[in-house]
């Protein structure tokens, strides 16, 4: 496998870019593997990385029902942050953006991380308060935030209308500038390409049809679509699927699956030079690179399995956003889509252990997942290799809806991740 | 948009006028003081979550108000039938 740099790319510009080789082997299931992960997007091919490239366990294989990314890792809208209010998820989304910052360097492939900023408006006295006080918990735990008078936002992103006299007037927004973007298929490529260099098989089109356990209750392995695969070891990283995977293995989950929708417009001139958030009015928005202004909707209200959303969704996003940004009022949308995400009673993630030995969980992340993908990945990894989580992510453990130590963010942070 | 058929009305609505309200036939305990943090975990968290046939309530919140059960499939989003609340599970 050829190490990506600049003279690898002269090099195969002689050849007019035809010689380049294969990222990585389209690898056929092995009778048995160290560790198994179910689910290949980000946070699973992630996990796979760091179990092989930190954690010493390379006999690893990444088991996928459909295809690569193809699930909410190619769905998302992309915005990486970590202006989360409590202790526990600060750490959580914090650990995540610090892996972020050396991702690309660290795997050999350019994940096009912009650090351009994420605002976040507050359009009511009610908004600044919590912002404000938000700004100050980040800042107690690390996490950098400033607040932002309408005039300094309005310099900050030039398309935001500030005019008092707005249906969603601005009275000011809070500002992470190390929060921004990243080009969601390369972090899939790129911790794909990265793992199988170290040794890690990554099985497409190969669904996880029951999950074996032994008379002591112990996990044996899985049987999948190609027949049965031994390991000791499972991880789920299975999204809006957790549900059903878990099933499988006689557990019932504290979890719920709703359709997300996503959009985006034509592509246009560089327009935009930021990520923006209005949670009052439920729309976020940033441009990215090949141009088109990316907008993301609010959950669809029933549960479903269909990745895709009702319309009515979507044109009140859309009213939203042209509220705010007058400017895009004649902008015309390019195509929509929706991505199923799992969420939990207290809209925070379960990463951790399960009652069955040998099976970890990596689950919950709802409506935000994949600003955390590094995080959740090293985390899963460090869980499943140590048979112990972590302490950034053992509060985000199954027994807290039973012991009732809830992390709840849904009332206090952001409503749109 | 789905159309939703309220079994009070008797008639087809598009689903704006409808909220959905979650999981149904899920029981409120009959005497709260004696369960476990096992039972109140069941009760207050897990929810079956199916892909496939799902009982859930639904609330006709801008036509006649009322709470009722319907059956969807969860991955064509089609009903199957809705029926009453009070009536048993179909």
């Amino acid at each position: 496998m050829t190490r990506f740099s600049a003279f690898s790319l002269f090099a195969n510009a002689l050849s007019s870019h035809k010689k380049w080789p294969q990222h990585w082997p389209d690898a056929a299931p092995k009778a048995s593997y160290d560790a198994i992960i179910v689910g290949a997007g980000g946070h699973g091919l992630g996990a796979a990385y760091y179990l092989a490239s930190r954690y010493g366990i390379t006999n690893v294989a990444v088991i996928e029902k459909g295809w690569l990314g193809g699930g909410n890792t190619g769905r998302n809208t992309t915005i990486i942050r970590s202006n989360y209010l409590y202790d526990e998820s600060a750490h959580l989304y914090d650990h995540a953006v610090k892996l972020w910052d050396g991702l690309s360097q660290d795997i050999n492939f350019n994940v096009m991380y912009s650090k351009r900023g994420v605002m976040m408006l507050a359009h009511n006295v009610h908004d600044v308060q919590s912002f404000k006080r938000h700004i100050h918990a980040n800042r107690l735990n690390g996490v950098d935030n400033e607040w932002l008078t309408p005039e300094e936002a309005k310099a900050y992103c030039p398309p935001l209308s500030i005019d008092p006299g707005a249906r969603y007037p601005v009275l000011g927004a809070a500002l992470q500038r190390r929060g921004g973007t990243a080009r969601h298929d390369s972090v899939a490529w790129g911790y794909a390409r990265a793992a199988a260099r170290l040794g890690v098989d990554i099985i497409q089109n190969c669904a996880v049809t029951g999950i074996r356990r032994g008379a002591d209750g112990a996990i044996e392995g899985v049987e999948t679509e190609r027949g049965f695969i031994a390991s000791k070891k499972v991880g789920v990283s299975a999204a809006g699927n957790t549900s059903v995977v878990m099933q499988m293995a006689g557990l019932d989950f504290p979890l719920e699956s709703y359709p997300l929708q996503a959009l985006v417009s034509e592509p246009v001139k560089p327009v935009f030079p930021c990520v923006v958030m209005s949670n009052t009015v439920h729309a976020y928005m940033s441009q990215s690179d090949k141009g088109e202004l990316v907008i993301g909707a609010g959950t669809d209200q029933y549960v479903s399995y269909s990745q895709r959303g009702a319309l009515h969704i979507l044109e009140h996003n859309i009213a939203a956003i042209c509220e705010i940004f007058p400017i895009f009022r004649r902008m015309r949308m390019l195509r929509t889509w929706g991505g199923i995400v799992d969420v939990t009673p207290d809209r925070s993630p379960i990463l951790g252990k399960t009652p069955v030995k040998g099976l970890y969980v990596n689950c919950g992340w709802g409506t935000g997942g994949f600003k955390a993908t590094p995080g959740a990945g090293d985390l899963l990894a460090y869980t499943m290799a140590k048979d112990e989580p972590h302490r950034i992510n053992a509060p985000f453990n199954l027994d807290r809806f039973r012991n009732g130590r809830l992390i709840d963010e849904a009332a206090a942070a952001a409503v749109a991740h | 948009m789905i159309l939703i058929h309220c079994p009070y009305c008797d008639e087809k609505r598009p689903e704006l006028e409808f909220t959905y309200a979650g999981e149904a036939h899920i029981a409120r305990p009959a005497d709260p003081s004696t369960l476990s943090d096992e039972e109140w975990e069941r009760y207050l968290f897990i929810r079956a979550n199916p892909k496939g046939r799902h009982n859930e309530r639904w609330r006709h919140s801008f036509g006649c108000g009322r709470f009722f059960n319907a059956v969807r499939d969860t991955v064509t989003d089609k009903f199957e039938t809705t029926y009453k609340a009070g009536e048993p599970r179909k």
